[in-house]
């Protein structure tokens, strides 16, 4: 790792002002991708922002919508009674990603900032339709994913919260990569006031996806045999040595069909 | 009678240090004084070395010192223990492997600077400054690849880039099998490339005295005594009264850490050029480019039979990768450690087997646990189960067909061994029964009722173990001895101390041994001390592989306090005024026989520190002896794998249901400590059929270069381990005792491999190369689907 | 550089580190508690995990600095003052769940903190899938899952119920 300086403002405008004042200067949340990125030495920042003292943190229902804070940790949305009544599927979802060291400290925020292709919360956040609040602005979830590793927000933009509607049927289905237990596929689907919604991490090229095809499908009829002869363009997807582009595309079709199976 | 002897599940004794925080492994120790060194490893796998300008780098703070192959070239390089001859009989190809890469480098991994700074963050720091002209050479990375016409050469030294091309067993024999053969059956065989992964990272700390003159080389080692010896003598020229090598508590080894590595050579002689103490603790990125890698051949097999399914000769050809140099014990792997078992538990009378060791630009591969053994058992037992396919026979009734019978023993194998003893229809029956065999039929509808392909696969195996007798290993290439020493030191009150060769880094020694002391001598076991790993200690040793430390180092234990014994005898004699003859020795005590009158072992010891009333005209004083063992042949454990899997042919996951082993190892000293060391075993074969695969691309780039692509078992990829054993005992030697480290990682591969192509039957699926992952699987699902829409 | 104080196994400690050091490197390093090791450098093993503020987490994906004023625990610190073992510990040694050792002090952390966040029960197999950030090479898990069983009765004082599943 190279050496860098520390701080950890005590409000959001201290933490954006010390952003913006040093172009090099990196934000930290749990920092369970961020930091063994730094001591691999593939990113050198001038300063690390900590933004565990801004609390962030935090889980709330108003009205139709379920709020998260950016600094809440996927253990604690695992583990909520107010996640697991109104989204449990996200609750599954939280309480799957990495393993249980890393759920404590791990962030939705830091997630979503960071936007891994095949990062969990990317899927939820897209089919559920969220909003992502910054210190800035809120970003609809279909603006904010821009591609692997890109997203919407500007360079030191914080988020602050998301905002989840609450849907009338969720479930989120994961096919781990055997070696990292990051997503290799998988399908969040949720039907919503507005209609069904899938999103697809892991498999994409570029990063997480809505699926027209199974949207459609499903709009019709909300079971997994609706979703029979819809294929999914290989060329579309990632391939690597855990698995070709034809055999990710085959799986984004069963694991879309058993999530569909355990939102009916 | 002692409870705690051999026999008995005693808990053990390195635990209460282990679970407290307080081992004491090479990267907890500090010297005072100590800088760290960081090595620069090339990221290319083949270059021409234009240069190295480390001129920035020094000037950065903290830099004590940085070393290039340069000031490596009047030291020797790093020597190969096993000279392998090939079937012309010249030598193998054995190119010089250089401390620090000198004119070119040849693998990613390979260290072209070694950084000395004050910390370790500025070593790491200074080693970026480096300025590298590196000129891109292509590069062969592949078996078939390095083996094409034209490939470009890892060393210029080896035409074709052919380490040797060897040769073992009966040629004309086989030929005049096959030519008789109702039906010859044919496999293509691939042993997956490996990662030992042991999970304490290789470390080391270079020493120097400057007062004594000495050098001491702290070290994450299977055998502390090798590494002196094969630094020492062949590239440092230290001698080795002034070379001490301590292996302290070592987090695994799996045979990675056998051998001895260029690191060690470079950190003891900077020391010495420094005159301080140097550390240097892998990061696991570096583990998976420097540790030896295992297994990656290639080979062909073909088994012929008669109408009866009796196997009448076995031909087989194989390609083993030695990667871009020869580690200590590469050059054996494929040959003497492999090819020699090609037999298996069956009596096929005539086998014939080609080896061509390979160079290419990898990590160099070396024995990993098992060592060639795992990868002549997957071969005959998977062409064993193709064969009873394609005979239409049960493979069950092919294998007992074909078992050798526990009358013929010793056997004498076509190719080289003889085995000594076994019982392979007990382990075999043993293991069905345990397994349920019987009941498989049932299971395996109740997995298809829920859309699941369930298999059941069954692996027989023998090997090749306690290595070795020294004369036979000497004349099949080995350049040391393969005894083992112990050192027995009878303190005056009665504690013991026994110096041991063989090294613990996991296998419970300390517990183990003291068994067999407390055993023999009637000590308790909190009166008996261990030491292992010091070659300031331990008078010598061969240290600890191929399930050696008990058949060998226990038997030296056996022989030193058999010499214990008979000295006690002397000073019992004396002491009780009666006849040495007339002494016995049991359950701790001295005893006239026939008489009441008896001496305690504590009093006899006691005695011979304070020989006021003392024999010593004929006898001196003190109560220590020594004993070096040589084996008279290698020790066979055998047995039975039986593997239960089942598909979800949606995804192609292969889901590990159960798992049992039945083996004979000999005599068990510690039930509890031997059924870990199989389940253990056994989860790194469940690892290598389903999980695990170093991947090169044809480049020469690592693609499973750490464990975010490199797929180590997990607590939910393994199933529980059912264990049991069926003792035959060893025959020559004292204990008994057979060896138990490796038969998991055996046994298991082909068991699982074999479950997997059973699951798979309804597929046309006859052979599936390792790991099995679910990728693999489901394209050989969708494969065979256009077929039976066509029907 | 930064200045830190932390709680470490119920005692106080205060050091000046890089504001890169991990919190493995202030533990090893600085407060000599080499009980805590270093098996990978991509947060696979989970050898180097700790509860901090009584969480298990793993002190090689955490800066020093954020664990300024935290309550800091470590395999050292889970023997009794009288020498006994904690229950997970004394399990692990009873079931023969270690080998070699060097991933014993993060299974047992990492043990404890599954033990202690199920009072409900485990079953075999959320004890397995719970042991997910943990590696072991040597034992095969076998004898660690049945340690950790075993341990759960003697952390909460009554029988584990037996699995529905």
């Amino acid at each position: 790792m190279y050496d860098f300086t520390y701080a950890k403002p005590a409000t959001i405008a201290d933490a954006a002002r010390a952003l913006t004042g040093d172009a090099e200067a990196k934000a930290l949340a749990g920092g369970m991708t961020f930091i063994p990125v730094l001591k691999q030495r593939l990113n050198k920042p001038s300063a690390i922002i900590d933004l565990s003292a801004l609390g962030l943190a935090g889980i709330k229902l108003e009205g139709d919508k379920l709020v998260i804070g950016a600094m809440t940790t996927h253990g604690a949305v695992a583990a909520s009674a107010e996640v697991k009544k109104a989204i449990p599927a996200l609750a599954e979802l939280a309480g799957n990603i990495g393993d249980r060291q890393v759920r404590y400290r791990g962030t939705i925020g830091g997630s979503l900032a960071n936007n891994d292709p095949s990062a969990c919360y990317p899927a939820a956040v897209l089919a559920l339709g969220a909003t992502i609040k910054t210190n800035e602005r809120s970003i609809a979830a279909d603006d904010y994913f821009q591609g692997m590793f890109t997203t919407a927000l500007n360079p030191n933009e914080i988020i602050t919260e998301v905002h989840f509607p609450v849907p009338q049927n969720a479930a989120y289905t994961k096919f781990a990569n055997p070696a990292s237990r990051y997503a290799m596929v998988g399908v969040f689907v949720a039907k919503t006031a507005g209609g069904v919604r899938v999103a697809i991490t892991g498999a994409g090229q570029n990063g997480v996806f809505r699926h027209a095809g199974f949207e459609a499908a499903l709009a019709k009829s909300f079971t997994p045999d609706a979703l029979n002869g819809i294929a999914t363009p290989a060329d579309e997807m990632n391939a690597d040595i855990h698995g070709s582009a034809a055999y990710r595309a085959h799986l984004v079709g069963v694991m879309a069909k058993r999530a569909v199976a355990a939102a009916m | 009678m002692v409870v705690d002897g051999i026999g008995a599940s005693v808990k053990r004794k390195e635990d209460l240090r282990f679970l407290s925080g307080r081992g004491n492994y090479v990267d907890d120790m500090n010297r005072p004084g100590q800088a760290y060194a960081q090595f620069l490893r090339s990221d290319q796998p083949h270059g021409k070395i234009n240069k190295v300008d480390i001129s920035a780098a020094l000037k950065m703070p903290g830099v004590v010192a940085i070393f290039t192959g340069d000031d490596f070239a009047a030291v020797g390089g790093v020597p190969c223990g096993w000279q392998i001859h090939s079937k012309d009989g010249s030598p193998m190809v054995e190119p010089r492997h250089p401390v620090l890469a000198a004119g070119k480098v040849r693998h990613v991994g390979d260290p072209i600077a070694m950084v000395v700074a004050e910390t370790k963050q500025q070593a790491k720091d200074a080693a970026e400054a480096i300025v590298l002209d590196i000129e891109t050479l292509p590069a062969v990375a592949g078996l078939t690849a390095a083996l094409a016409q034209g490939a470009p050469l890892v060393h210029d030294e080896a035409p074709g880039n052919v380490c040797f091309d060897w040769h073992i067993g009966d040629k004309a024999a086989v030929e005049a099998g096959f030519a008789k053969a109702h039906k010859i059956v044919r496999l293509d065989l691939i042993n997956n490339r490996l990662v030992p992964n042991a999970m304490e990272p290789r470390a080391a700390i270079g020493d120097y005295d400057v007062s004594s003159g000495e050098y001491t080389l702290y070290t994450t080692s299977q055998n502390p005594h090798v590494i002196r010896l094969l630094m020492g003598a062949f590239v440092l020229s230290i001698p080795e009264h002034k070379l001490r090598v301590v292996a302290p508590d070592v987090g695994g080894g799996f045979g990675s850490k056998i051998f001895h590595y260029a690191e060690e050579a470079a950190l003891t002689w900077a020391a010495g050029k420094l005159q301080r103490p140097i550390k240097w603790t892998a990061d696991r990125t570096e583990a998976f480019i420097t540790d030896a890698h295992g297994r990656d051949h290639i080979s062909t097999a073909e088994l012929a039979l008669d109408a009866e399914g009796h196997f009448m000769a076995l031909k087989v050809n194989t390609q083993a990768n030695m990667g871009a140099y020869l580690s200590t014990f590469a050059p054996s792997v494929p040959t003497y450690l492999s090819a020699t078992l090609l037999a298996g538990v069956y009596k096929t009378p005539a086998i014939y087997a080609e080896v061509k060791a390979v160079f290419t630009n990898t990590v160099p591969v070396d024995a990993y646990r098992g060592a060639g053994r795992p990868e002549a058992t997957f071969l005959v037992e998977r062409i064993v189960d193709v064969a009873a396919r394609e005979m239409n026979m049960d493979k069950v009734e092919i294998r007992k067909k074909n078992f050798i019978p526990k009358e013929a023993f010793p056997y004498q194998t076509p190719i080289a061994l003889q085995y000594d003893s076994g019982d392979y229809m007990a382990t075999f029956d043993g293991c069905l029964k345990a397994a349920d065999y019987a009941g498989f039929e049932a299971r395996r509808r109740a997995s298809a009722a829920k859309g699941k392909l369930r298999g059941i696969g069954i692996s027989t195996y023998v090997e090749a173990c306690g290595i070795a007798p020294s004369a036979v290993a000497g004349a099949l290439g080995a350049r040391a001895g393969l005894y083992e020493v112990a050192n027995i030191r009878v303190h005056p009150t009665g504690s013991v101390t026994v110096f041991t060769g063989a090294h613990s880094h996991g296998q419970g020694h300390e517990t183990t041994f003291a068994q067999l002391v407390s055993e023999q001598l009637g000590v308790a076991h909190d009166m008996i001390d261990i030491v292992h790993g010091d070659t300031g200690k331990v008078p010598f040793g061969m240290g600890t592989y191929g399930s050696r430390s008990l058949s060998v180092g226990g038997s030296a234990m056996v022989k030193a306090m058999d010499k214990i014994i008979a000295k006690g005898k002397k000073i019992a004699a004396h002491l009780m005024e009666a006849d040495v003859h007339d002494i016995e020795f049991k359950d701790g005590k001295f005893s006239v026989m026939g008489t009441d009158k008896a001496k305690t072992f504590g009093e006899i010891a006691l005695t011979a520190y304070v020989p006021h009333n003392y024999p010593i005209e004929e006898l001196e004083p003190g109560l220590e002896e020594t004993a070096f063992y040589d084996p008279k042949n290698f020790t066979y454990p055998g047995g039975c794998h039986i593997a239960e899997v089942e598909i979800d042919p949606d995804t192609g996951t292969v889901s590990m249901l159960n798992f049992t082993a039945v083996d004979d190892i000999g005599r068990v000293i510690n039930p509890m400590i031997v059924e870990g060391q199989i389940q253990g075993g056994v989860a790194q074969g469940i690892g290598q059929a389903l999980l695990e695969h170093a991947i090169y691309d044809e480049s020469g780039q690592l693609l499973s270069g750490s464990m975010m692509d490199y797929t180590m078992p997990r607590a939910d990829d393994i199933p529980n381990i059912s264990v049991g054993t069926e003792v035959t005992l060893c025959t020559h030697n004292p204990l008994g005792s057979k060896g138990v480290g490796e038969v998991g990682a055996i046994g298991s591969p082909p068991a699982v491999i074999n479950a997997v192509v059973d699951a798979l039957r309804d597929y046309g699926v006859r052979h599936v190369d390792m790991p099995a992952t679910p990728a693999k699987i489901w394209a050989m699902i969708e494969a065979y689907q256009p077929k039976m829409a066509a029907e | 550089m930064p200045q830190i104080s932390l709680t470490v196994n119920g005692k106080p400690a205060s050091a000046t580190v890089e504001a890169r050091t991990l919190l493995v490197e202030l533990l090893r390093d600085k407060l000599h508690l080499t009980g805590t090791h270093v098996g990978c450098d991509t947060s696979q093993c989970g050898a180097c995990t700790v509860q901090v503020d009584g969480m298990s987490v793993k002190s090689c994906s955490m800066l020093a600095v954020q664990a300024d004023g935290a309550n800091v625990l470590t395999i050292e610190g889970l023997v009794n003052a009288d020498g006994s073992l904690h229950p997970m510990q004394a399990m692990f040694r009873e079931h023969h769940a270690l080998q070699c050792g060097y991933c014993t002090p993060g299974m047992v952390m990492s043990a404890i903190d599954l033990v202690e966040t199920h009072p409900e029960g485990l079953s075999e197999a959320q004890i397995r899938h719970g042991l997910e950030g943990n590696l072991c090479r040597c034992t095969g898990y076998h004898n660690i899952v049945k340690a950790i069983a075993a341990a759960w009765p003697l952390m909460h004082d009554k029988a584990l119920p037996v699995a529905a599943e």
